[in-house]
């Protein structure tokens, strides 16, 4: 099947993948500071130069970071535990 | 009315009474006929109100058509024909039959015009889809069901008692904007009622309980109707309720937290349904015609891809027997397809550019940030960090790429489903990426289409935003991957209160209150017994002789009866369910008819 193939292809070259990733990401931000127009943006934050990059960021760690604490604290508990 | 008012509702009924009946070889193409007509019909329905039917002095509304009721009837209708596609190798009918009347109870509540109908059919939707839980037949299913019956009748009886409230003060049934200024006991009643089907915590912990735990398909079509026709309710209800916005913005954040820690790809996808209707619950709170305009286009989109990550995972579990991430793993090979559908599922619910949810969401949050509400704004845009990292990123990851290798037996399992379910994900892929290719198609139908008109989602500050917000998401789940290996654990949540207390009321019944019992019946047997006994002597010589020869006739003709009835009443709590519910159904098909002559 050729979507397979298609997926074996991009992980064998896995490094190339990434890199590319990479400076899609970089593009991105510098489009972001020289190309769009921040006219409508409703709070002054959002004038900083990556904001929403370092957001999703710094937001993505911190949920995962916030939610494993909240889990290891006692909500997290083994399969059979509504078991009698 | 004079003439005939066909009710969608009508023709799901009476298809699901006919369906049983049907040979083999016709059921398929009638499964997929029935919610065709329905969607015909409703398709045609022109706004105005109908099907009036007078009940006790009252006057009851079984269609109220506008704008509102028909872009919820549209979406509800077009679900129905996609997972009865998704379903349509099942062959137990039980199955179909659940669904259709679940189906059949949201479109009647979404087009009825007064609070006893909307009750009626609400109450029918918890009734008929719990049989879709039961279904799946595992002993912890059985357990599932009956709490999500419990739930939901708490619900609804808090429904119940604000509507009669309600009527008491008002002078009238009719079920439309509740005065949200001054708002009433009895309207938070009600409140209450449809913000538990909306699953905001701490009323939310039916949803993964009974998602999880449902057929394959039952969690399709379970997915789709139940929040969405609550969400309708308060759009109808309660638009402009303040106390709406901060719980759709916990409920978006909950629902995040919780999907890190879950396991199950279901009950992550369960997770992820709390934390999406908490958009809309915030949307309906703000109530401006653009935060309703939201409320509705994003239930619209979330019905589709919702529906499709369902599929996606339902496929999974349907092939392979399992759904939990710590036995699954580098399925790419056997089920790629599954894997593009459920990546456009995911891509739509992160909202990418070009995907459904970029149109909708974003119109609620935009309507934060103009009623400056920073903080609704930034929130709910937090939300959509840890919406595309478990959806978009640790579903498929975990499932079909991964470190992990399953099992050899469901290695060996696993394939490509069969062509109806590959088609209705096909389908539903579709629909998602016209939604957010064409934007005009989803707001002409919104309810207020001149604002929805003004609204574009495609500028470059917004494409640029949310792609910068979406893309390093990513680079926070690839450097975190470590922590986020999943873990083969439950989480505790607010079900643990009934479960635990069910089971401490178990205890208390069976320990102090056993005693108690017995040391009653002692006592009444020393001092009741004995001058009971001479009494029963006295009363029996008077019996025997005198009353006997009336009672025997009638007491034969009670025994027959009782003997025919003894058949259906087995004890058996799931038959007599069924038993009730068809008596109702019958009920609920004699009134629309009679509504419409």
């Amino acid at each position: 099947m050729s979507l397979v193939k298609l997926i074996e292809f991009l992980r064998n070259r896995l490094k190339t993948v990434v890199r590319l990733c990479w400076v899609a990401l970089a593009l991105l931000v510098v489009a972001d500071i020289l190309f769009v127009d921040k006219e409508h943006a409703h709070t002054a934050v959002e004038h900083w130069w990556g904001f929403w990059s370092l957001f999703g960021f710094v937001g993505c760690a911190a949920l995962i970071i916030v939610s494993k604490w909240y889990g290891h604290a006692g909500i997290m508990q083994r399969e059979d535990y509504y078991d009698e | 009315m004079n003439s005939f008012w066909l009710h969608p509702a009508l023709i799901l009924i009476l298809g699901a009474l006919v369906l049983p009946l049907l040979p083999g070889r016709v059921k398929k193409p009638f499964l997929l006929l029935v919610p065709v007509l329905v969607f015909a019909r409703v398709l045609t329905l022109t706004p105005g109100s109908f099907g009036h039917v007078s009940f006790l002095g009252w006057d009851l509304v079984f269609g109220r058509v506008d704008r509102l009721s028909q872009v919820f009837g549209y979406i509800m209708s077009l679900m129905c024909i996609l997972g009865n596609l998704y379903g349509l190798h099942v062959k137990d009918d039980r199955q179909h039959v659940a669904a259709w009347f679940y189906v059949a109870g949201s479109i009647g509540a979404i087009y009825a015009g007064d609070y006893l109908t909307l009750f009626l059919f609400w109450e029918l939707m918890a009734f008929s889809s719990v049989f879709l839980i039961w279904a799946r037949g595992r002993e912890e299913s059985l357990g599932a069901g009956f709490r999500y019956l419990l739930v939901h009748v708490a619900g609804g009886l808090s429904l119940l008692a604000g509507m009669v409230w309600h009527c008491n003060t008002v002078g009238s049934w009719e079920f439309s904007l509740t005065d949200v200024q001054h708002a009433t006991p009895a309207t938070y009643l009600i409140m209450i009622g449809f913000i538990l089907n909306a699953a905001v915590p701490p009323l939310h912990a039916w949803l993964p309980d009974a998602y999880g735990e449902a057929t394959f398909n039952g969690s399709v079509f379970m997915c789709a109707f139940t929040t969405k026709t609550a969400v309708y309710a308060l759009c109808r209800g309660f638009a402009g309720m303040e106390i709406l916005v901060p719980l759709g913005v916990i409920m978006a954040l909950y629902g995040v937290v919780y999907a890190v820690l879950e396991n199950d790809c279901r009950r992550l996808l369960a997770y992820h349904i709390i934390s999406q209707v908490g958009y809309m619950v915030a949307g309906v709170g703000l109530g401006t015609q653009m935060a309703v305009n939201g409320a509705c286009a994003h239930a619209f989109a979330h019905i589709l891809y919702k529906g499709l990550l369902f599929m996606g995972c339902g496929a999974v579990l349907h092939m392979t027997g399992e759904s939990k991430f710590t036995e699954l793993g580098g399925l790419w090979r056997k089920m790629p397809w599954t894997f593009v559908f459920t990546l456009i599922g995911g891509l739509s619910i992160s909202a990418f550019p070009l995907f459904s949810g970029f149109v909708s969401k974003s119109m609620i949050v935009a309507a934060g940030f103009e009623e400056h509400k920073l903080w609704v704004g930034f929130l709910l845009m937090l939300a959509s960090v840890g919406t595309f990292l478990h959806t978009g990123l640790k579903v498929p990851y975990f499932i079909w790429f991964g470190k992990n290798q399953p099992k050899r037996e469901v290695w060996e399992r696993a394939a490509e489903p069969p062509w109806n379910m590959n088609a209705a994900m096909a389908l539903a892929s579709v629909l998602c990426i016209f939604i957010g290719c064409y934007t005009p198609y989803l707001y002409k139908m919104l309810p207020y289409p001149e604002v929805a008109a003004e609204y574009h989602p495609y500028t470059a500050y917004h494409v640029s935003e949310t792609l910068q917000i979406l893309l390093f998401t990513a680079v926070g789940f690839f450097l975190l991957l470590k922590k986020l290996v999943p873990e083969p654990v439950i989480s505790l949540d607010c079900d643990w209160f009934y479960r635990m207390g069910g089971r401490a009321f178990l205890t208390f019944a069976r320990k102090p209150v056993q005693a108690v019992d017995t040391f009653v019946g002692e006592l009444y047997r020393l001092g009741g017994l004995i001058p009971l006994m001479l009494t029963a002597r006295l009363a029996g010589l008077f019996d025997n002789y005198i009353i006997d020869g009336a009672v025997d006739g009638f007491a034969r003709s009670v025994r027959r009866l009782g003997q025919r009835l003894r058949g259906v009443q087995r004890g058996q709590v799931q038959e007599n369910l069924v038993f009730a519910f068809g008596v109702a159904a019958a009920l609920i098909v004699a009134f629309i008819i009679l509504a419409n002559w």
